[in-house]
């Protein structure tokens, strides 16, 4: 038993949930409180917790995450939202220099209990500046969990461990999952990062994706079941730790390994397991792994663009046909 | 001040013996800033500050020898070896760390003030950075953002004239840099920054208004770094005159010149002071100079906070 949502009201679900258990969070961004979230995806938490708690920030990101920083090292819990994941940019220092090696620098004086909450991805047509799949700008930079739910119960219990982590959180929720429905069970409580969710298991060939590209490829699995091809479906659901050992299972008994992300491969969480797996793992594969990625390219705005940008159901099954046929 | 003035001597001394790495910022000149802003702090209060950063540090009372550990990059060294001149940080007396990002650390000040008023402690957070800090984006957002929330903040141009080799009129359109206050709705004040007691009453003040929940005050501390930008750095672009003026202001000749006045101390007295603070910083930049290097494993370590 337990109560049906969607991705977007999760959100709203976990927070709250982890602002009643414990009085050090606090949560913090822009629009969040009175508003409702520029999303609604965390209505009625000003209304329950009040503005000490959950506070309105004026548009100010280097400031909401380094304000995050400085709470976190003095005792506190923030949750910060950047609203879109594209505005990351404009406080690319306070992440990528304060945040992340912070602990590091000081030798393990503080610890940064810190999530950073943003809206990710691509397919909504909000074209280049508020599209991209950037989880993969952090992947160069140690210090950073990275988690990338994408079914309601991942995102409800991801989201919790990741409150209650004691390290810096990026916590990307894509904004085109907002209407997936899913079931939050009785009594779920918190997810530990870093374990993969196997959604599938086939003996032909696995598959690795995240966010709605693992909804594509469960769904390009169901076509290739009707051609008899069986698919294992992967979802790491963090990238940051990432959970090899799940992927390297899974190719004990399909020797065939299918990367699907929704970016470009450069400098890719996707490239990046392909050459762990390859050098880890060459023994377990029978042919060349293949990393199905968008395009080299800006997101584009029109529909017929972003549409052939992204990975399409019909490439995966294109590309995953032809590696098992090898 | 003169444990400061003895450090940063020590550490030119240790740089050109190749003994500390990078490079070194030195805050010669300014010492009064430094340690007139932290006497005025209780326990519990915390201060970040830039790479130009060992005074402000040692003012908050951090030791002496680990403070020269951490330069020498030794294992005892305030960060274990990770930090540096540039990040030195001992959070055990409220020093959450130097930053080698101009402006990085003043939204972390304003989280540490945000902490202090969610978690009612009563802490008063200070933020010390240069006067070239203040063209920086971050600059703008922490003072706007601790104003609007009327977090116990501190923000403290150390305006030394130069952002590196820059004067101070070639980048900024305002010369007094205590009026930027004005556009976040906050006391703005300027105080001589060589005048150590001086500025000590002036952050008394700031932080009082802190305390109250009256909100952040910007201070401009007036002073000059008598030494170049960093380690690379001869001065050179010092129109003739800039620097002879400025050492004869100096803050700790004018400090003991005061106290030999008013008759609180005799001219021995403060000399014998002066020895021992000398002997004392020379005694711990020998301890440290013997402690062993990290060994190279620990560079794992804290990367994670270890699951508890
Ligand atoms: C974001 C950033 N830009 C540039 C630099 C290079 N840099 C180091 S110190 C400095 C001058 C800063 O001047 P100011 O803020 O006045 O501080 P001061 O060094 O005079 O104490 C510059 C430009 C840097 N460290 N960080």
């Amino acid at each position: 038993m337990g109560e049906t949502m969607n991705y977007r009201q999760v959100i709203a679900r976990a927070l709250a949930d982890e602002l009643a258990a414990d009085p050090k969070v606090i949560f913090i961004g822009e629009d969040v409180g009175a508003a409702g979230g520029a999303f609604k995806s965390t209505v009625g938490l000003h209304e329950r917790f009040g503005s000490d708690r959950v506070r309105d920030t004026p548009i100010s990101e280097q400031a909401i995450v380094g304000a995050a920083i400085g709470a976190a090292m003095m005792g506190v819990r923030p949750v910060a939202e950047i609203m879109f994941a594209d505005f990351a940019g404009v406080c690319f220092d306070q992440i990528a220099n304060q945040l992340a090696k912070f602990r590091y620098m000081t030798d393990g004086q503080a610890r940064l209990p810190v999530t950073i909450r943003m809206a990710n991805g691509a397919g909504g047509g909000f074209a280049a500046q508020h599209s991209q799949p950037a989880e993969n700008w952090f992947l160069n930079i140690p210090g950073l969990k990275i988690v990338v739910p994408a079914t309601v119960p991942d995102l409800y219990g991801l989201m919790r461990g990741a409150i209650r982590d004691d390290d810096p959180v990026l916590f990307f929720e894509h904004k085109n999952l907002f209407a997936v429905k899913g079931e939050v069970e009785d009594g779920a409580g918190p997810l530990p990062l870093g374990v993969a969710d196997v959604v599938r298991r086939g003996a032909d060939v696995t598959i690795v994706a995240t966010q709605q590209m693992r909804h594509r490829s469960v769904e390009a699995a169901e076509r290739l079941a009707s051609e008899g091809v069986e698919a294992t479906v992967i979802d790491p659901r963090t990238l940051v730790p990432f959970d090899d050992d799940a992927v390297a299972d899974s190719l004990r008994t399909t020797s065939r390994l299918v990367v699907v992300q929704e970016a470009p491969q450069a400098g890719s969480w996707g490239a990046s397991l392909v050459a762990r797996m390859v050098t880890g793992h060459f023994d377990l594969f029978d042919a060349a792994p293949v990393l199905v990625a968008a395009d080299d390219t800006p997101v584009p705005y029109a529909g017929t663009l972003e549409d052939a940008w992204l990975p399409s159901v019909d490439r995966i099954v294109t590309e995953t046909r032809k590696l098992v046929s090898y | 001040m003169w444990t400061i003035r003895f450090f940063e001597d020590e550490v030119k001394e240790l740089f050109t013996r190749n003994l500390v790495r990078g490079s070194t910022h030195l805050c010669q000149g300014q010492e009064a800033v430094a340690v007139g802003v932290c006497r005025a702090l209780s326990a519990g209060d915390t201060m970040t500050c830039t790479y130009r950063g060992h005074g402000a540090v040692l003012a908050m009372g951090a030791p002496v020898d680990r403070s020269f550990g951490e330069l020498l990059g030794r294992a005892q060294g305030l960060c274990g070896g990770k930090g540096g001149s540039m990040h030195l940080a001992d959070l055990s007396v409220g020093a959450l760390g130097s930053n080698a990002i101009v402006g990085g650390h003043l939204p972390t000040s304003v989280g540490a003030a945000l902490a202090s008023q969610y978690l009612r402690t009563g802490a008063v957070s200070v933020a010390f950075f240069g006067d070239g800090a203040t063209n920086i984006g971050a600059f703008h957002e922490s003072l706007n953002l601790a104003s609007i929330w009327k977090l116990p903040a501190i923000f403290v141009i150390e305006n030394n004239h130069y952002g590196e080799y820059s004067p101070l009129e070639a980048t900024t359109p305002v010369t007094r840099l205590a009026d930027r206050a004005a556009s976040y709705g906050m006391p703005g004040v300027y105080v001589d920054g060589n005048d150590v007691v001086a500025v000590r009453a002036v952050a008394r003040d700031a932080v009082a208004r802190a305390r109250a929940g009256d909100g952040p005050t910007l201070v401009e501390a007036d002073t000059y770094r008598q030494q170049g930008h960093s380690r690379s750095d001869p001065g050179a672009y010092r129109p003739d005159g800039e620097l002879d003026g400025w050492i004869a202001r100096d803050p700790i000749t004018r400090l003991s010149d005061a106290v030999v006045a008013a008759g609180t101390l005799g001219a021995e007295q403060v000399g014998a002071i002066r020895d021992e603070v000398l002997r004392d910083v020379k005694d711990a930049a020998e301890r440290a100079i013997a402690w062993p290097q990290p060994e190279p494993e620990a560079r794992f370590a804290n990367v994670w906070a270890e699951r508890s």
